[in-house]
Order: C-alpha cells, then sequence, then structure tokens
C-alpha cells in the first residue's frame, strides 16, 4: 500500500497507484493523477474520465476497454467511440490511465 | 452429459435440484461421490427417488467413497460403482459435465 | 480485436488462436445466492473476463442462484460490495444469454419482474437442453 500527498491531504493507492476509496476522490485528485501518469488534462480528458466515474456508478464496475469505447460511442458519438481517439487521449491505455485519474479500480477483464 | 453430486441428500437439496433438472433427460448421467453416496444406499427415504431416476438416467457412485463410509453392502442393485479411473473414463466419455456443488 | 485487445488482455496478442475462429459454447451455472458466499462474486466475474475471448457465453440461475439478480439489493450495512448493478452491465459486454429457471423462481415466490435484469425464463426441461448443448459447463 501507498498514499498520495494532494493539497495537504492523504489518500491511500494500491501499490500500482489506483486510488482505494473512490468515494475520497475529488478533481483535486484526478489532477494529481493525471500529472503523475503524464497526461495533460483537456475537456476531451475530463469528459472521458467523467464518463467512467459514470459508469462506474451505474455498474460497480470499470469497464473493459473494447466495452467503453463501445459505451463512449454511443453517449458521445461515434467520433469518440473508437480505441484511437481515446488512445491519443491516453496513449498508454485509456482502460489503465484514464481509470486511475478516474479513481476506479482496474478494468475487470484485465488479465 | 454427466452430473456430479457430492452433497448427502439428508442436510442438502443438491440432489434434489440435480434430479429436477436432468432426472428424465435420457443419456443423462449421475455419478454420486463423497456424501452424496448415501444417496445410493437401500431403505433410506432418498431410496424411491433415485430407483424413479434410474428408470431414465444411468446412476454410479464412487467406490472409494462408499467403502470409506461403511456403505458397501447397502448399495442399491442397478447403481453402478467406478474407481478413480472409472470416474476419470466418465468425464472422458460425456462431451460435458455438471457439478452440482 | 488486435488493437483494442492488447490491453484487456495485458498486451498479450490473442489474434493468432482467434484465426482459428473456433467459437465454443460455454455456461456458468449459478446455484448460489450472494454474500453468503463468495461464488457468486466469483462467477460474475470469470463471466466479465470470458467476454474478452469472444466466445458463446451464456448464464444459467438456477436455485439459490436467482437471488442474485433480485432487485432492491443495499449491502451497505453488511459493508460488501453490492454487486447486483454489475449484471446489467453484461449487455455491453455482449452476454445477453441470461437464463433463469422458473421452479427455482417460483419455489421461492420471485417471478420476472422481481429480477433486475432482463432474462429467458424457462423450464428445469429447457435448462437442461440448454446444459447439454454446451461444449463447456461452469459450475458455481
Amino acid at each position: 500500500m501507498a498514499t498520495i500527498d494532494v493539497n495537504g491531504k492523504n489518500y491511500e493507492t494500491d501499490e500500482e497507484g489506483y486510488l482505494l476509496n473512490l468515494g475520497e476522490w475529488n478533481e483535486e485528485v484526478g489532477a494529481y493523477l493525471a500529472v503523475e501518469e503524464k497526461v495533460e488534462m483537456t475537456p476531451s480528458h475530463w469528459e472521458v474520465v467523467n464518463f467512467l466515474r459514470e459508469y462506474y456508478n451505474d455498474y460497480q464496475i470499470a469497464p473493459a476497454i473494447r466495452v467503453l469505447t463501445k459505451a463512449i460511442g454511443k453517449k458521445l458519438g461515434p467520433e469518440k467511440g473508437n480505441s484511437k481517439y481515446l488512445y491519443e487521449l491516453f496513449p498508454y491505455g485509456p482502460a489503465k490511465q484514464a481509470c486511475k485519474i478516474a479513481g476506479l479500480p482496474k478494468p475487470t477483464g484485465c488479465i | 452429459m454427466l452430473h456430479i453430486v457430492n452433497k448427502s441428500p439428508f442436510e442438502n437439496q443438491t440432489l434434489d435440484s440435480c434430479l429436477r433438472v436432468v432426472g428424465n433427460v435420457q443419456g443423462a448421467a449421475l455419478l454420486l461421490t463423497e456424501d452424496a453416496v448415501f444417496a445410493a444406499t437401500k431403505g433410506s427415504i432418498i431410496e424411491g427417488k433415485i430407483k424413479t431416476a434410474m428408470s431414465t438416467i444411468k446412476v454410479y457412485a464412487l467406490w472409494p467413497d462408499v467403502e470409506a463410509r461403511g456403505m458397501q453392502d447397502r448399495v442399491i442393485e442397478g447403481i453402478k460403482m467406478v474407481d478413480y479411473g472409472g470416474f476419470v473414463d466418465l468425464v472422458a466419455e460425456h462431451s460435458n459435465c455438471q457439478s452440482w456443488l | 480485436m488486435g488493437e483494442e485487445m492488447t490491453e484487456a488482455t495485458g498486451g498479450i496478442d490473442f489474434e493468432d488462436e482467434d484465426a482459428s475462429g473456433v467459437i465454443k459454447k460455454f455456461m456458468f451455472v449459478n446455484r448460489k445466492a450472494p454474500y453468503g458466499t463468495i461464488y457468486a462474486l466469483e462467477a460474475l466475474e470469470v463471466v466479465l473476463i470470458s467476454a474478452a475471448f469472444d466466445q458463446d457465453v451464456s448464464l444459467a440461475f438456477l436455485d439459490d442462484g436467482v437471488y442474485q439478480l433480485v432487485k432492491g439489493q443495499h449491502t451497505k450495512a453488511i459493508d460488501v460490495k453490492n454487486f447486483s448493478p454489475t449484471y446489467r452491465a453484461l449487455e455491453g459486454y455482449d452476454i445477453e444469454k441470461l437464463y433463469v429457471e422458473k421452479e427455482s423462481l417460483e419455489q421461492r415466490g420471485l417471478t420476472e419482474a422481481d429480477l433486475l435484469v432482463d432474462v429467458e425464463v424457462m423450464s428445469s426441461a429447457d435448462i437442461a437442453k440448454m446444459m447439454a448443448e454446451q461444449d463447456v459447463v461452469i459450475s458455481f
């Protein structure tokens, strides 16, 4: 287990840097995790992060990448619902990076 | 298809569930193992249920488990005994298998 | 598959295996209530992972397994994760074959309307038929 310090407050993470308690997440924590992932957040990035949080809230899991692209396509349009778009935003993998920034656990189906 | 039950019929409904679903399916086979071998014995209140099933499906019991529990002289006629090798053969000769955990 | 799957499969490229094009029928048989034992949650996790392999996956709910799908689960007070909403995510994973045994529902005083996902309610005999058709049956 590890902790990160954001604005003087400690947050527990697992050994891979995923937030342990997603209830503690806020935008500052998200921004901090984004810096750690070397992702420069734009409104497009936040859109995906917020989508993931909503998905998690609805289904209690982080979606597999294939499921994420399909669901984003449905909600935000086909120009965003493809892996090329998502990988441009999160070059090291939307499932890994965007989920981490969103404060979600590692996606199920990630073997 | 092979079905495996390993729970005593006197404290668990697993055997009932299995027979409800496949008790009258032609070509199905049932293997009783561990505490489920008590279902293979004569004179119990389960006997009738097993005999009814035996008119349609094949019923086997795992001999090492029967013997371990001292039930060797009480086995219902027509239930075939298999050893561990026979267990493997049953699994291999059926297309698939469901364990009623 | 291809690029999309690379991450979901931990960087392993399954394309070669896929080229063989063999799609098998997998049925996951759920017979335990949630929370009392770990079976239901474990089954759900395996089902979600199985979706990555593009196989013909179905789920059967029998006996106390039907309680997994009941609406209105609130687990906060027992401090256990409520995983019932995840069954509604299965559709997005292209897992749409959910079979529920009618007799099990009836024995428990439940009807299809009590369940939180769309399912196909079928008789014991039809469940047996479905089960026999599978290449692989995985029991929980």
